[in-house]
């Protein structure tokens, strides 16, 4: 799915060796990966940790909007699909997470800090699924949008985060396809179900394009990210081509994003587009979206309900150790 | 040190197990990433749900990452450079007469 976390500021930790940094720089420049136990500038270790952790808080929310869907899909061809992309889902976070704890950080402190608010996920999660056409919409654009991000991820400065990129685009790559397609099949269906799946685009198109984040004119560490080969685009770069790949597809199905301003620029080739409404993204971000307090919540219940399996299962390995201690033990 | 050899002092998780996993009989595990679990039966399962959900693997083992002893990356160039220097050690380093074929 996706994570907003660079758009956030990582305090200077202080002075650190300009040797060092001088040759972690020109590793970098090179093109090799950063591995867990080399040397790195603290600043980079805590942009990581935030920007990972994040992304993997998004994977785990992000099969909420779609859970909502499971037991209502409208045929046992598309529950099996939306289960199998609700499990990647649970996967890519677990990749994620694997990757984050590289850089020092234990998995249960992640969960703390999501469950406690202290952590981010990204903003698009907070958008309810009102009906079966949003399931498509968020395949489609939402999952469109992810991937668009986290291609140039798989080239990321750091090793474990490029090689979890690597495995979730390889898995994710149905998941665009498969909304796509259930909304294809709305858009050429009755005209209430096409006026659905319009609706479901009216609704997601903003929202979408509020993914890649504010604008480069307000993202001031951009600058580092890209030096650090962290980030490969801008958010501004992304977010056009992302608009320029996307209109073809809805025009394609006889559906129109909702934007008057929306017209295909011959010199720049590129599709120019309206503003973007940056009140509604920061009161989202802020917890203010329509599902903030909804996803926290069923996060929250979900962890709570599954303390006693965790019990449980630490109790019955410890039962397992200490009776293989004493067979041996009698030998 | 593994990747996640470094950490410690962290009694709330699960211990970490690193997941290897042989796509086909006839080539090797292969490393494919790692995860938590209460025991080696759980990893297992977990591995299984996890990193194998497209057939991409007849054989898992995991291995609790605290038992992976790894080389220290400030000793790369001390223990293997010195092999880079040693091309006699590769065959396209012996000159043969042309006549000499499939050796």
């Amino acid at each position: 799915m996706y994570t907003q976390g660079l758009n956030q500021a990582v305090e200077d930790s202080g002075p650190e060796d300009a040797e060092l940094l001088a040759r972690f720089q020109a590793k970098i420049d090179r093109e090799e990966k950063i591995e867990p136990n080399d040397w790195m500038p603290e600043a980079y270790r805590q942009t990581l940790i935030r920007q990972i952790s994040q992304h993997a808080h998004s994977e785990i929310v992000g099969m909420l909007p779609e859970g909502n869907w499971l037991t209502r899909a409208p045929s046992l061809r598309r529950k099996a699909i939306l289960l199998a992309k609700v499990q990647d889902e649970g996967g890519h976070g677990l990749y994620l997470y694997a990757a984050a704890e590289t850089l020092g950080i234990s998995r249960a402190e992640m969960v703390d800090r999501l469950l406690e608010g202290r952590a981010r996920y990204s903003s698009i999660f907070n958008y309810p699924t009102i009906t079966w056409a949003d399931i498509g919409a968020v395949g489609w654009l939402v999952d469109g949008a992810a991937i668009m991000n986290q291609i140039p991820l798989c080239r990321c400065s750091y090793g474990p985060y490029a090689r979890a990129m690597i495995r979730i685009c390889k898995e994710e790559s149905f998941h665009q396809r498969q909304g796509y397609e259930a909304i294809s099949r709305l858009a050429k269906g009755t005209a209430a179900q096409k006026r659905m799946a319009q609706d479901a685009l009216d609704r997601w198109w903003w929202p979408s394009l509020m993914m890649f984040g504010p604008s480069d004119a307000d993202s001031p560490h951009t600058g580092r990210s890209m030096r650090w080969k962290i980030k490969r685009f801008t958010n501004d770069e992304l977010r056009q081509k992302f608009v320029d790949a996307t209109v073809p597809q809805a025009r394609l199905i006889g559906l129109e994003p909702p934007d008057p301003e929306l017209r295909y620029d011959e010199e720049s080739g590129h599709w120019h587009f309206g503003e973007i409404d940056w009140t509604e993204f920061n009161e989202v971000l802020a917890g203010n979206g329509p599902c903030n307090r909804e996803r926290m919540a069923a996060r929250r219940k979900a962890h709570a309900d599954g303390a006693w399996v965790r019990e449980a299962a630490t109790a019955h390995a410890r039962k397992k150790q200490s009776r293989m201690a004493m067979a041996a033990a009698a030998e | 040190m593994s990747e996640h050899g470094e950490r410690s002092g962290n009694e709330r998780d699960w211990p970490l197990f690193e997941v290897f996993i042989r796509a086909r009989t006839g080539l090797h595990h292969r490393h494919c990433g790692s995860l938590h679990a209460a025991d080696p039966e759980m990893a297992l399962a977990r591995a299984r749900d996890v990193y194998t959900r497209r057939g991409e693997g007849t054989s898992i083992w995991v291995v609790p990452s605290d038992r992976i002893h790894a080389s220290d990356p400030a000793d790369k160039d001390m223990l293997f450079e010195p092999a880079m220097s040693k091309i006699y050690r590769h065959p396209s380093f012996y000159d043969l007469p042309d006549d000499v074929e499939n050796m």
